[in-house]
């Protein structure tokens, strides 16, 4: 093997090296670097100690027709299709939320079942659409119009 | 490739490419900013603030495309001992750090109205901070030496391996839940069916143009400044 060779053999496994180390590092962290919980993660993982006051994030969609209004207090149900959590929250919520929105509440799961937010946050989609152009996909049927068949 | 590792065939290369660069970039910069900020609609959910997308999305692709060239010019500048590799890293690392900077600004400031927070730790804006840190990196250890030409070999090493985290800002939207949504833009066959309406989507390719074409021009710029110094300072010690 000449110089030249012997860098490329070290630059690539200095590459492999570092790209097994990222892996391995993203795969054993996988749990924080997942920026919030699904519906299904918080119910179905009985075994993980979601439950009991930790501070963890729930990401979902809202069902429609679930949002009551109470002075600051909001009370709505957020779902993925699989299984429903309600929420609650008590303070000013972004202008973007609103039924069919996708939203991340951070707070905790209390033993009632219910997830007690102390902030919510929009999460918005990669659909970008003028508001006739989304008025006339309602019509017939927008993404966000799934949380509808959302159990309830 | 090695044809413009030459300095001298590389000055000819960037005599017409540079202006040229540069005009385009005027030419698609205009039209942009017309259809960005004034005929094309606001967005049904984010109103007018889905206009920073026009400035934010283009940085983000340049931050991306810059490291990545620079990364190519670091495995050649250690493989080859190309000088011009490395003085090119040195140019463009700055370049490179603004852009980043723009596309991190840009979306905080569309953060707060959207998501209705500046900044959250997901994986894609942790992953773009990393970016700009590791630009910054690169740009202190070029200078870390006493010797620069050693500081370039030493600056290579980090673009080569920083190169992981451009997968990483790629997928970070699909790997893992994120509060920042996934890409619109999936290929090129997504083109004609978008998921950004045809008038959003015109102001957003005109500036992706025009920031690319910019960041051509000024890394020609750049590399060339970068060249001139080097030869005077070499000249200087003999």
């Amino acid at each position: 093997m000449n110089r030249r060779q012997q860098r490329i053999t070290a630059i690539s496994l200095v590459l492999l090296g570092v790209a097994c180390a990222a892996g391995l590092t993203l795969f054993a962290l996988r749990d924080n670097v997942t920026f919030f919980l699904t519906p299904t993660d918080l119910v179905s993982a009985s075994s993980r100690p979601f439950a009991g006051g930790k501070t963890i994030r729930l990401g979902g969609l809202v069902v429609y027709g679930t949002v009551e209004k109470n002075g600051l207090l909001t009370k709505f149900v957020v779902t993925d299709m699989n299984e429903d959590v309600p929420v609650e929250h008590e303070g000013i919520m972004p202008d973007l939320f609103r039924e069919g929105q996708g939203i991340v509440a951070t707070g905790t799961y209390d033993p009632d079942g219910v997830f007690r937010a102390s902030q919510i946050l929009a999460k918005h989609d990669e659909e970008y659409m003028p508001p006739e152009v989304a008025k006339t996909l309602e019509k017939y049927g927008h993404p966000g119009d799934a949380a509808q068949k959302g159990t309830p | 490739m090695f044809r413009f590792a030459n300095p001298a065939r590389f000055k000819t290369l960037s005599r017409w490419l540079t202006p040229l660069s540069f005009t385009l970039a005027v030419v698609l910069l205009l039209p942009g900013l017309y259809y960005g900020l004034y005929d094309s609609p606001p967005d049904y959910q984010q109103h007018d603030s889905v206009r920073i997308m026009y400035v934010h999305v283009p940085a983000a692709w340049v931050a991306m495309m810059a490291y990545a060239s620079m990364g190519v010019a670091a495995a050649v500048h250690l493989i080859w001992k190309h000088l011009l590799a490395g003085l090119y890293i040195r140019a463009v690392a700055p370049v490179g750090a603004i852009f980043t900077a723009i596309c991190l600004v840009t979306g905080s400031l569309w953060g707060l109205p959207t998501w209705g927070t500046w900044w959250v730790w997901d994986a894609r804006l942790t992953s773009v901070l990393v970016l700009f840190f590791l630009y910054i990196g690169i740009i202190l250890l070029d200078r870390a030496y006493d010797n620069p030409d050693r500081g370039m070999v030493a600056s290579s090493w980090l673009a080569v391996i920083g190169l992981i985290n451009l997968p990483i800002i790629k997928f970070s939207v699909d790997w893992w839940n994120t509060l920042h949504q996934p890409a619109s833009l999936t290929s090129f066959s997504k083109l004609a069916d978008p998921s950004i309406h045809p008038d959003m989507l015109r102001p957003l390719l005109l500036m992706a143009g025009a920031f690319t074409a910019l960041f051509i021009g000024l890394a020609l710029t750049r590399t060339n400044i970068a060249i001139a110094q080097r030869r005077k300072m070499t000249h200087e010690r003999v």
